[in-house]
């Protein structure tokens, strides 16, 4: 029962370790997140906001939400940035966050292994999630599956349309994961690992503190030994961690943030469809905005402006009678006037584009000017 | 002195030479208007030969050579006539008889009234003409020169695709001539403006009349036909009788619907000389203007666009809110609707341009660090059949709908653009 309180979040607290039990969750966030460059050049990746939060805040918000206390993030660089802001985060949140530094790559299975000392300081089973995943995150219904199991690990596991471009999760009626198939060349299932794991501390007898490989080293033994269950992930999801995938993830998380009624989309004029924008943007007259559009903190645009599946982050500046779909464009950038950007382009932090110009998949890297159009998709360095 | 002039138009085939295919060049914009009456700063192409004429005090009576259907010139030639208060005539040949053949043909009416010399212009170059001063040369000429060429300096490399002319640097003589050779010979070259003697008559029958015993017995297509630089220029360089007068002011060729954004260019640079008031200015409720622009007084430009440099906008055009234009020609009737950006491109008339499109070419300009070059006439396509980057061109009744890009495209009349294209031509 609640006690009766004064609102202190420390109160709060208190109660949630007694009724949730005290539970940890390991985020694997890796090495420099090449694949979303430009934007990882100036920003570690899990600091990238999507959705105008960054994405390990998404992450952590929802694992606080189900009863985590502590989150470790594996890396395998130093990440003073992050470290630092994520402290205030913490704080905000009232919990601890660590970092586990691999010093030399372990895997998808070692970094387990590494924080050890946290994961399996009590008896409670922990999470283990990929960084790049966007989704309903459905933590609170994974300990309440895994609990009723009672085995040693549980996986979500997502519907795609292309099964065989992954590896799919066979499973029966109850769950019990039977094999798994590595891009199956016929249709057995259409089931992928969605990148989200419960286990118990005893999952940490299986791992080695080395290279180790989750999905080829530890899932199928797991699974012979009747141990590793699947639970199905309803709603969106999505692997953020390349331009293309970026987008569509935001688009499939304002339509969740529509069906779900959420006050946080935007209405004005010009504004269609999915669009979310920060309360510090400033937005033009005779403009449209949208669909699946998201406009950061202390963004300008000005007047006839076009934005369609975009995400404009923190500073950038849009300049008028510009057209933007389907792109991404960084902080502090500055588009110019009767600019034309489609197809993927992405644009790094501080970048100029000059007016009038056409940007067909460009990929501009920080700190660039761009004087002259890009007609065919390249990276500009 | 009483003077005419006489300009060479043309018609809708392409010319007997076979390699200078002039009138398809301009396609898709030759489909619609007789090439000549194109409007390129605002004035149909031939209309700024005719003004040049005009200006000569002298000259009293400008014919149009041509074998384009009569009626095709009629609204336009009555328009000259009232506006340069100068007898104007447009004279059908009834078939293609060259670019000498015409004036042969025509002869008595170029005679009658006995005019001291007559101009002959190309209808497919345009330039800054000094034709007063081409007069005055040839008029004070100690031998009487039966044909005077104006010319120009070209580059080494370019000169081959051009009449060229080897000159005696003292007298301004005519030592030899060639059409287009395939070695180099002189940079001199010809720019397709001439004045010539009454005299030059006789020189043409004699080569009209053995022409027609050569062909006697082949069939009658090509008889009449007889160019001014094969069959008169050259036989005459070098006896002493044609002579040259070089100019470095601007001029250049109209042979593809390209070149008429660059034509466009230099012509409303020359308003600034005498004709000033043709130009565009900024003001209070009116469009930003950047450089040369030319708006026609029925267009309506809204005061949220920004126009220029070297734009012009023809008759009853509606340019809308927010719209950005450089380097192109808007013709009449069209709309180009909200926040749109048109660059370097041909417009056609009657056409409609969606919301946040953008319309762009590519120019063809003359290298500018290469002192006297020419326009390069750049091929449709290249050596591996794709479309050489060009001005885009829309034809006459083309739609494009908002949101899309016309990129270095050619789009023919009267075609309603699904989606967007780019390096394409589009039937």
């Amino acid at each position: 029962n609640l006690t009766t309180t004064r609102s202190s979040t420390s109160a709060i607290r208190c109660h949630f370790y007694l009724t949730l039990g005290n539970m940890k969750a390991l985020i694997l966030v890796g090495g420099y997140g090449t694949r979303l460059r430009p934007l990882t050049l100036s920003r570690p990746k899990p600091l990238v906001e999507f959705a105008n939060k960054p994405i390990v805040l998404h992450q952590i918000e929802a694992l606080v939400a189900a009863g985590v206390t502590q989150v470790v993030l594996a890396v395998s660089y130093h990440a003073e940035q992050m470290e630092q802001e994520l402290a205030q985060e913490a704080q905000k949140l009232g919990i601890r966050i660590t970092f586990s530094l691999e010093e030399e790559p372990l895997g998808t299975a070692g970094p387990i292994k590494l924080a050890q000392s946290i994961l399996a300081s009590n008896d409670e089973p922990f999470f283990v999630l990929n960084s790049d995943v966007i989704c309903d995150f459905p933590f609170t219904q994974m300990v309440k599956f895994h609990k009723q199991h009672g085995r040693e690990g549980t996986i979500v596991v997502t519907k795609v349309e292309e099964p065989s471009k992954y590896g799919v999760v066979i499973y029966d009626e109850t769950g019990k994961i039977d094999r798994f198939v590595e891009k199956p060349q016929e249709f057995v299932s259409n089931k992928i690992n969605a990148g989200m794991y419960i286990f118990n501390p005893s999952v940490l007898k299986r791992i080695e503190c080395r290279p180790m490989s989750i999905e080829k080293e530890v899932f199928p033994y797991m699974a012979g030994d009747g141990q590793l269950y699947a639970q199905e992930l309803h709603g969106f999801w999505m692997d953020i961690g390349q331009p293309k995938d970026f987008l569509t993830g935001m688009c499939l998380f304002l339509n969740s943030c529509k069906l779900n009624n959420s006050a946080k989309l935007y209405k004005g004029p010009g504004v269609v469809g999915n669009v979310l924008v920060d309360s510090s943007a400033k937005i033009g007259k005779n403009c449209r905005i949208g669909p699946n559009v998201t406009i950061g903190p202390d963004v300008v645009i000005e007047d006839g402006v076009c934005i369609k599946r975009c995400t404009i982050l923190r500073g950038a500046t849009i300049r008028s009678h510009t057209w933007l779909e389907n792109c991404i464009i960084g902080w502090k950038c500055i588009v110019g006037q009767w600019v034309r950007m489609e197809n993927v382009s992405v644009l790094g932090e501080d970048v100029i584009v000059k007016d009038e110009l056409y940007v067909n998949g460009g990929m501009v890297l920080p700190h660039k000017s761009i004087g002259a159009s890009v007609l065919e998709p390249k990276i500009i360095m | 002195m009483m003077l005419k002039a006489v300009i060479l138009i043309g018609g809708p085939q392409k010319d007997i030479i076979p390699w200078f295919y002039t009138g398809t060049r301009f396609r898709p914009l030759s489909l619609d208007v007789p090439k000549p009456l194109f409007p390129v700063a605002g004035l149909p192409m031939v209309q700024h030969h005719i003004e040049a004429c005009a200006s000569v005090p002298d000259i009293r009576e400008i014919l149009l050579l041509g074998y384009f259907p009569a009626q095709q010139l009629q609204q336009f030639v009555a328009d000259m006539i009232a506006a340069y208060k100068i007898r104007i005539r447009y004279l059908q040949e009834y078939q293609a008889l060259g670019t000498a053949g015409g004036i042969y043909h025509f002869r008595d009416q170029i005679s009658s009234g006995n005019p001291d010399a007559f101009f002959v212009l190309n209808g497919d170059v345009c330039g800054d003409f000094p034709l007063q001063e081409i007069l005055n040369f040839h008029t004070s000429l100690s031998t009487p020169s039966l044909i005077t060429i104006m010319g120009t300096e070209a580059t080494r490399q370019q000169s081959t695709m051009y009449g060229c002319i080897v000159e005696d640097k003292e007298t301004h003589q005519i030592l030899h001539y060639v059409e287009k050779p395939s070695t180099f010979v002189s940079n001199l070259i010809n720019c397709g403006v001439y004045i010539c003697s009454p005299d030059i008559f006789k020189r043409v029958g004699e080569i009209f009349n053995s022409r027609q015993d050569f062909y006697s017995c082949e069939d009658s297509e090509g008889t009449e036909s007889i160019q001014l630089e094969q069959d008169i220029l050259m036989p005459i360089a070098g006896t002493g009788q044609a002579y040259v007068y070089t100019t470095d002011r601007w001029w250049s060729q109209i042979k593809t619907a390209g070149s008429a954004i660059y034509a466009n260019r230099h012509y409303l640079q020359l308003y600034h000389k005498t004709k000033n008031e043709r130009l565009a200015v900024n003001g209070p409720d009116k469009p930003t203007i950047i450089g040369d622009v030319y708006i026609h007084p029925t267009a309506t430009v809204d005061p949220s666009a920004l126009l220029g440099p070297n734009v012009s906008v023809g008759k009853n055009a509606v340019i809308g809110a927010g719209v950005r234009i450089r380097e192109s020609i808007i013709l009449g009737n069209t709309t180009i609707q909200e926040h749109s950006c048109v660059l370097y491109t041909v417009v056609g008339w009657n056409s409609t341009v969606g919301a946040w499109t953008r319309l762009e070419g590519t120019p063809c300009d003359p290298n500018p660090n290469k002192p006297f070059a020419k326009m390069d006439n750049v091929p449709l396509f290249n050596a591996e059949g794709k479309l050489n980057p060009s001005i885009t061109i829309l034809g006459c009744n083309v739609t494009v709908p908002s949101e899309v890009i016309v990129l270095n495209s050619i789009v023919l009349p009267y075609k309603d653009l699904p989606r967007s294209y780019k390096n394409e031509i589009i039937l």
